[in-house]
């Protein structure tokens, strides 16, 4: 279940900020979560709560946005939607396709008090 | 509980006197705790307004606040833009810090460290006994062991000839940067050493966590069916080395074909490199240390040239 490590990360990241930005409270984190990352966006939410419990965030919004996948396909030699990580080129169907995006794990911006 | 991988009682094994002690492992970074922040925001400017960031907003003689300078540079309906901080931090950034210091440690000492991962019950400790009896001689091998529980498998590998740190992880599923660290230092092996790390038996998290390994090898055992590198894909993208383990049982077996498992492999990572062993009957174990003196040559001469 690393999806706790993660969320532990994410609030870790928030707390600090909100310390050097002298806040009292954090109200929401804007968390970007790639559609081919390894993570399950229900799983943090899940665990989000109960880490941030007893925290400055204690009571936060955690907001998740999906990025989309992409790939460029060697073939094809062209940027192309990807739905999957290791999935083929919806285009000529061959898996020569590297990952561009969709990867993204980061903490992006909050609200704070 | 510690930051980085979200368990509640993670500590490193020395032997089994320090182990019946409790041996807590010592986590020195900043974990989260109740801050309370309580400095008066009320803006009255009575010179007790002591928080940290900077106000780029402008009182005009009117009464408004403009906030259109502020710290996020953006505009948010309903919200004041000065509550808004932008951050950009990967979540991975910590244990991909702690994953960068082991990798200057590893370069310091020359130690080739390679992390291996599987699912549980593939054949990692039996191959690496094997594998540790065939390369002794030639190389110094030390070895962190990562489980839930117990200290069974350090205990195998010391058996083997190989010093040996065992890191139970509690709750937590994957080892971590931080806790390879605290046991790389504690294990301090010889110059010029293997190092294996053995991670928790898991298919799935340990492909996220950099250790500050040179390469991670990912054991699969035939016994577990030749769609593997499809069900479980991000592993065995990870890795650069694939051991396809029990091998002595392919004659028991009609339905696992080593070609369909490959190509799985292969399709997932075409980089993959792919060997056939037995921990059981030897097969293939030469093939590996092989790999392993080769691998750890073409490291040295890269960190030497760098």
């Amino acid at each position: 279940m690393h999806e706790m490590s993660l969320t532990e990360s994410i609030v870790e990241i928030a707390l600090e900020e909100a310390r050097r930005n002298g806040a009292r409270r954090v109200r929401r984190i804007f968390v970007d979560v790639g559609a081919l990352s390894h993570v399950e966006p229900e799983a943090l939410e899940f665990c989000f709560a109960a880490v941030a419990a007893g925290t400055a965030a204690e009571g936060a919004e955690l907001t998740i946005e999906r990025l989309p996948g992409a790939g460029w396909c060697l073939d094809c030699d062209k940027q192309v939607p990807l739905a999957e990580r290791y999935g083929p080129c919806p285009e000529c169907g061959g898996y020569r396709v590297k990952m561009t995006a969709g990867d993204e794990l980061m903490v992006r911006q909050m609200e704070i008090d | 509980m510690c930051s980085v991988c979200g368990c509640g009682q993670a500590e490193i094994v020395a032997d089994k006197d320090q182990r019946e002690g409790g041996a807590p492992h010592v986590h020195d970074h900043a974990h989260p705790h109740d801050h309370d922040h309580d400095h008066g925001h009320g803006h009255d400017h009575d010179g007790d307004h002591d928080h940290l960031h900077d106000h780029a907003h402008h009182h005009h003689d009117d009464g408004t606040v403009d906030y259109g300078a502020g710290v996020a540079g953006v505009h948010v309906p309903g919200v004041s833009e000065e509550r808004i901080v932008r951050i950009e931090r990967d979540i991975l950034s910590k244990n991909d810090a702690y994953a960068r210091d082991n990798r200057r440690a590893f370069a310091a000492k020359q130690v080739f460290a390679l992390n291996f991962v599987s699912s549980p019950g593939s054949g990692k400790t039996s191959l690496l006994a094997r594998v540790i009896a065939a390369l002794k001689d030639r190389m110094s091998v030390a070895v962190i062991e990562g489980d839930q529980q117990t200290a069974n498998d350090a205990e195998r590998i010391r058996a083997a000839g190989a010093p040996a740190i065992q890191i139970n992880t509690g709750k937590g599923c994957h080892l971590d940067a931080h806790m390879v660290g605290h046991a790389f230092a504690e294990l301090a092996p010889p110059s010029g050493a293997a190092l294996f790390i053995e991670n928790v038996g898991n298919l799935v998290c340990p492909a996220a966590f950099d250790l500050g390994e040179a390469h991670k090898v990912v054991v699969l055992s035939v016994t577990e069916g030749d769609d593997k590198p499809l069900k479980y894909p991000d592993m065995f993208a990870a890795a650069d080395l694939l051991l396809l383990n029990k091998a002595d049982l392919l004659p028991h077996l009609d339905d696992f074909s080593v070609g369909r498992c490959l190509a799985n492999a292969l399709r997932v990572n075409p980089r993959l490199q792919t060997l056939i062993v037995s921990a059981k009957t030897g097969e293939g174990v030469d093939a590996f240390v092989a790999w392993i003196e080769a691998s750890a040559a073409r490291r040295a001469a890269e960190l030497a040239r760098a």
